[in-house]
């Protein structure tokens, strides 16, 4: 027998989600760290890699207050690789990063973490101070000085272009946020964001943002952390969890422009994911799609060839083919519409939890074994498939 | 209590890329960045060619007119006192391929914006820096 040399999520950790919570991010760091370290059966002397998306984010704390180095050196972790960075294809792509790390030999278990306090630093702005800047820099100044400010109003632009070239209605797009809310009233880690059913009748009447968005199409600020630990196939012997493959990953970009490409970066990168496995679209029992905003997991659908390109809203149309008993469980924990935003880590925090079989009153019938996660949206894209062998 | 100002544009911090065309506006002029010697535009503007690394770049204007590619009507109100809803558009720039602008459409109704309209660019001034935005051509 060969030696092992893949790359396996062996922990998974989660800090209560909540609204404006007053523990610390660092606090709220370390939850998520014990908790993945006790799921794994590791002890923090085991770890040798640490990495995070963004890393931690000076001129605007709440977006990331917690750094790589911090880590580092509050648990006294020897790290024999680590990286914490902004200009990676997105999110996940920090866990994809650990993978290749780890496939390289340059370390065996990585702790992953993505720490966000966007509820909390709105309600203590001396301490978490808000994004100021007398110059909008970067790509902001093509879009900001139109107050284009929020994403909201760029990734609606491209949604808008769906609903004029492939007839998108209103009603196809609320499956998402109905869906997120049906899953996230099964999600005790939920509590804080989603607590009422939201029925078709609330989604349109809801205010709207920038169409074709309204309130429930956006994801919701909330304070977490989120940990993913990835060990060496060949120290699986180390940890007691069920191993979850990372069997490909994927992000690419083909034009870095919110606004010059005609495509996100999710439709180069779904094709990419495919390149790089055997594994194909129906293969897949269950699919956890970044929905910052409600057109991303349509999009999602389209570039990962669950459907053609301008069929991902008759794709979920009527809600059925997406919930926890349809062909392709979407979003089964809530997504970051239902539970909240914890930017990315949270979808391959539930795809781990769904192919152990430990999604509690939302686990998703059948026996599944491989699951799709992504993140991101514009030109930030980036995929992991996840199988359990 | 009176209620807020509307806000200022944020303001882009000006540089040897972007000068001409947030300020062409003062000879009503819509500067895009060409290339010399491959004649494709780069944008945002660059001093070096995106399609063929030349340096043979210069500022030059162009027609102004266009169509709107996407738009989307915001209503939420993003910084204080901005007044709501308006439509933030991407114009598809006659004479210049492959390049959309992202601008506000103004002087019509919110409704009235559709898929592939006719616009022309109208600059709004605040302290040196001419915004191009886009009128619905009548």
């Amino acid at each position: 027998m060969g030696q092992n040399t893949e790359a396996y999520v062996t922990g998974i950790g989660q800090s209560e989600v909540g609204v404006r919570l007053t523990r610390s991010p660092m606090g709220l760091t370390k939850d998520a760290i014990m908790e993945a370290l006790a799921d794994a059966g590791l002890t923090l002397d085991q770890i040798d890699g640490v990495a995070s998306y963004p890393g931690k984010s000076h001129g605007y704390l709440g977006f990331s207050p917690v750094g790589v180095d911090e880590v580092i050196e509050q648990f006294g972790i020897k790290a024999r690789w680590h990286s914490g960075a902004a200009e990676i294809p997105a999110q996940l792509s920090a866990i994809a990063s650990a993978a290749d790390a780890i496939r390289a030999g340059h370390a065996r278990h990585v702790i992953c973490f993505r720490t966000v306090y966007e509820a909390a630093a709105m309600s203590r702005p001396e301490e978490f101070p808000p994004l100021r800047r007398e110059h909008v820099e970067g790509y902001s100044q093509w879009t900001a000085p139109y107050f284009a400010i929020s994403a909201a109003c760029w990734v609606g632009q491209y949604a808008m272009r769906h609903m004029h070239r492939y007839g998108m209605t209103r009603e196809q797009l609320a499956q998402v946020a109905l869906n997120a809310n049906r899953n996230a009233l099964r999600n005790p880690r939920a509590r804080a964001i989603t607590k009422k059913p939201l029925t078709m009748d609330d989604y349109m009447a809801a205010r709207m943002i920038s169409s074709p968005f309204c309130l429930y199409d956006c994801d919701r600020f909330s304070d977490c952390s989120t940990v993913i630990i990835v060990s060496a196939g060949d120290a699986l012997d180390e940890v007691k969890a069920t191993p979850v493959r990372i069997a490909a990953s994927a992000g690419r970009v083909d034009r870095w422009s919110w606004d010059q490409a005609e495509w996100m970066a999710s439709y180069a990168t779904g094709p990419e994911l495919w390149a790089k496995t055997d594994y194909k679209p129906k293969d897949v029992d269950t699919v956890q799609f970044y929905d910052g905003f409600a057109f991303f997991p349509i999009s999602w659908l389209e570039a990962l060839g669950f459907c053609e390109i301008g069929e991902g809203h008759r794709f979920i149309e009527g809600g059925t083919r997406i919930a926890l008993d349809g062909e392709l469980p979407l979003n089964t924990g809530g997504g970051q519409i239902g539970a909240g935003r914890l930017h990315g880590f949270g979808f391959a925090h539930e795809a781990v939890l769904q192919l152990r079989g430990q999604g509690g009153e939302r686990q998703i019938p059948g026996d599944p074994k491989v699951a799709v996660a992504t993140s991101g949206g514009g030109p930030l894209a980036a995929a992991l498939l996840l199988a359990r062998d | 209590m009176s209620p807020p100002q509307p806000p200022r544009r944020p303001r882009p911090k000006l540089d040897a890329d972007n000068r001409a065309f947030w300020t062409g506006g003062a000879e009503g002029k819509l500067n895009m960045m060409k290339c010399g010697d491959c004649g494709e535009f780069t944008h945002p503007p660059r001093q070096i060619c995106r399609h063929c690394q030349s340096e043979n770049m210069a500022a030059v204007a162009v027609a102004g007119t266009g169509e709107i590619d996407t738009f989307t009507i915001n209503y939420q109100a993003w910084m204080p006192g901005l007044e709501v809803p308006f439509v933030i558009a991407r114009v598809r720039l006659d004479g210049v391929p492959g390049v959309v602008l992202t601008t506000n459409v103004v002087n019509c109704d919110v409704n009235d914006v559709k898929f592939d309209d006719k616009v022309k660019v109208a600059f709004d001034e605040q302290d040196g820096i001419w915004f191009p935005v886009f009128e619905k051509v009548a």
